[in-house]
């Protein structure tokens, strides 16, 4: 088994109250079952949209809310994976989809190469 | 754990009624914005964290957080809610009114306050209705375009009207007044009332939408019953009415989806606690000297919850509580309902003939049971043809596909049935 990061970008929730429980009741589910198949290692934490930027030698700090809202990281969940295929074939399943939003997969980079 | 069906809009009306209290009407957006944002807050978390173990508090709680964030960042940038006056200004007190006002007592009086702002005088009833359910209800634009069968782009237009209306009218409607609450309370009944008719009638293909306007219709008088002032005998005869006809709503569809008049219901299938809780109120709404429209309507109504069978009906009581109802609101779909009555008792003929005789009949012309009434007095008086001409009628009318295919089966049965008598 191999190890993956899911780090969900953007995704527009919609304005109405009933779409966003609908929303959050997909990804409880697909989050559930994701862990009961025993693919997550770790469920992750939400992110908030806001922060610091912290750059340069300068260290120069400049406050987000961060240009693109689709580039900006909601959130990320560590995913246990036979290998990548089958890493982004699990994440299709993603309700992030449905809303414009994107998921990246990202290779855990192992000690031993 | 789920997080209960519907959660989030029921939570929306609550928050946005508490929020737009302490900003002041005019700060509805803005009110608006924090609830949305509270959604997208629980949305993030709890995808990952899970449900809390009191979902409506989180929500209320964070709400709150962010209004007193808005208030101690805008304060002197803008004006809040002038009932609330200096008590915003200083640190001192700004948080134990704004505690106080998302304490449960508080909330709910929210909601009568704007309940009552949103039936403004200056406002059409069915904008009334739109923006209730729009703001207290937390049915968003596409899906009230669902349930009224409109376009999104209609809805859009007279929801904005609604809410300029309502944000223009400097603060919101004060609920803890005698005079001022008698005198707009009846606009109020009667939006509810046709809330809850949208849901028993309404266009809406699915019955899921139509069932949950009538749920709507009946929370939002339940806090009308709550409040002093506001439980009228009036507002009792209304809450009567709608558990009457809300336990008949099992019985309304059978298992194949299709419409059962109230002639075929299985009655077994009607909702015992509604009739119950009906009579209680229909009882309590017997006190006062007022004898309105509602009374008369949910009188009916329990008679016929009180008949075994369609046959056992006491039609002769129907009959004079539909005179009752013709003298205090004369219409003509009350008289079109009284004549169907008469009809029950004394034949289709007689029926024919009162309906001959209503007045301003020519406003019932694009009223599908006004067509499927005289097409099945034609029907039952043998004259297959004639009735079919007015089943065709009703079917150009009728305004959701249950109510369709129910006047297909009737055209149906002209074809094949042999005449009666």
């Amino acid at each position: 088994m191999s190890e993956f990061v899911f780090l969900y970008r953007g995704g527009e929730s919609g304005r109405s109250p009933e779409r966003a429980q609908q929303s959050m009741q997909k990804w409880m589910a697909w989050l559930k079952e994701l862990g009961q198949n025993g693919h997550v290692k770790d469920q992750g934490q939400p992110l908030e949209r806001t922060g610091k930027l912290v750059k340069g030698k300068q260290k120069t700090v400049t406050d987000g809310p961060f240009p693109e809202t689709k580039d900006i990281v909601g959130g990320y969940t560590l995913i246990e994976a036979r290998d990548l295929a089958q890493a982004v074939e699990l994440s299709k399943g993603c309700p992030i989809l449905d809303v414009d939003g994107v998921v990246e997969v990202r290779p855990v980079m192992k000690m031993n190469v | 754990m789920e997080p209960s069906d519907h959660l989030f809009r029921r939570e929306s009306g609550r928050m946005v009624a508490t929020l737009t209290r302490i900003f002041g009407v005019h700060n509805l957006a803005m009110a608006e914005d924090v609830v949305q944002d509270a959604f997208c807050r629980a949305l993030e978390v709890w995808k990952f964290h899970g449900v809390p173990e009191n979902p409506s508090a989180w929500l209320m709680a964070t709400a709150k957080n962010r209004a007193l964030d808005i208030l101690r960042r805008e304060r002197t940038a803008r004006t809040f809610a002038p009932e609330l006056g200096r008590m915003l200004d200083s640190e001192w007190t700004l948080a134990p009114t704004v505690e106080e006002l998302f304490g449960e007592p508080a909330i709910h009086d929210g909601q009568l306050r704007m309940m009552f702002s949103c039936c403004h005088p200056r406002l059409p009833e069915e904008a009334q209705v739109a923006l209730m359910l729009h703001i207290l209800c937390g049915f968003s634009v596409d899906e009230l375009a669902g349930a009224f069968v409109s376009s999104h782009a209609a809805i859009e237009k007279r929801i904005s009207r609604a809410k300029k209306v309502l944000a223009g009218s400097k603060r919101l409607f004060d609920v803890s007044g005698q005079s001022g609450l008698s005198a707009r309370l009846p606009a109020v009944q009667r939006a509810l009332y046709l809330l809850f008719n949208e849901g028993y009638h309404g266009a809406s293909a699915e019955s899921a939408v139509r069932a949950e306007l009538c749920r709507e219709a009946m929370r939002l008088t339940a806090l009308l019953l709550d409040h002093a002032l506001a439980a009228t005998p009036a507002t009792r005869a209304l809450s009567a009415l709608m558990c009457f006809h809300a336990a008949r709503l099992p019985a309304r569809v059978d298992a194949a989806g299709d419409l059962r008049p109230l002639f075929e219901q299985d009655r077994s299938r009607w909702d015992v606690n509604l009739i119950a809780e009906g009579q209680t109120q229909l009882d309590l709404s017997a006190t006062g000297p007022e004898l309105t429209e509602y009374h008369a309507e949910a009188a009916i109504a329990w008679v016929h919850t009180t008949a075994h069978g369609f046959e056992d009906t006491d039609w002769r009581m129907i009959v004079s509580l539909y005179d009752q109802l013709m003298a205090i609101h004369p219409s003509p779909v009350v008289a079109l309902n009284r004549a169907i009555a008469i009809a029950q008792r004394e034949g289709p003929q007689r029926g024919l003939e009162e309906i001959r005789a209503i007045a301003n009949s020519d406003r019932l012309a694009g009223y599908p049971f006004y067509h499927a009434a005289l097409g099945e007095f034609e029907f039952r008086s043998g004259r297959h043809e004639v009735a079919r001409e007015h089943f065709l009628n009703a079917l150009a009318f009728v305004r959701n596909p249950m109510g369709r295919r129910f006047i297909e089966q009737r055209m149906g049965a002209c074809k094949v049935g042999s005449p009666v008598g």
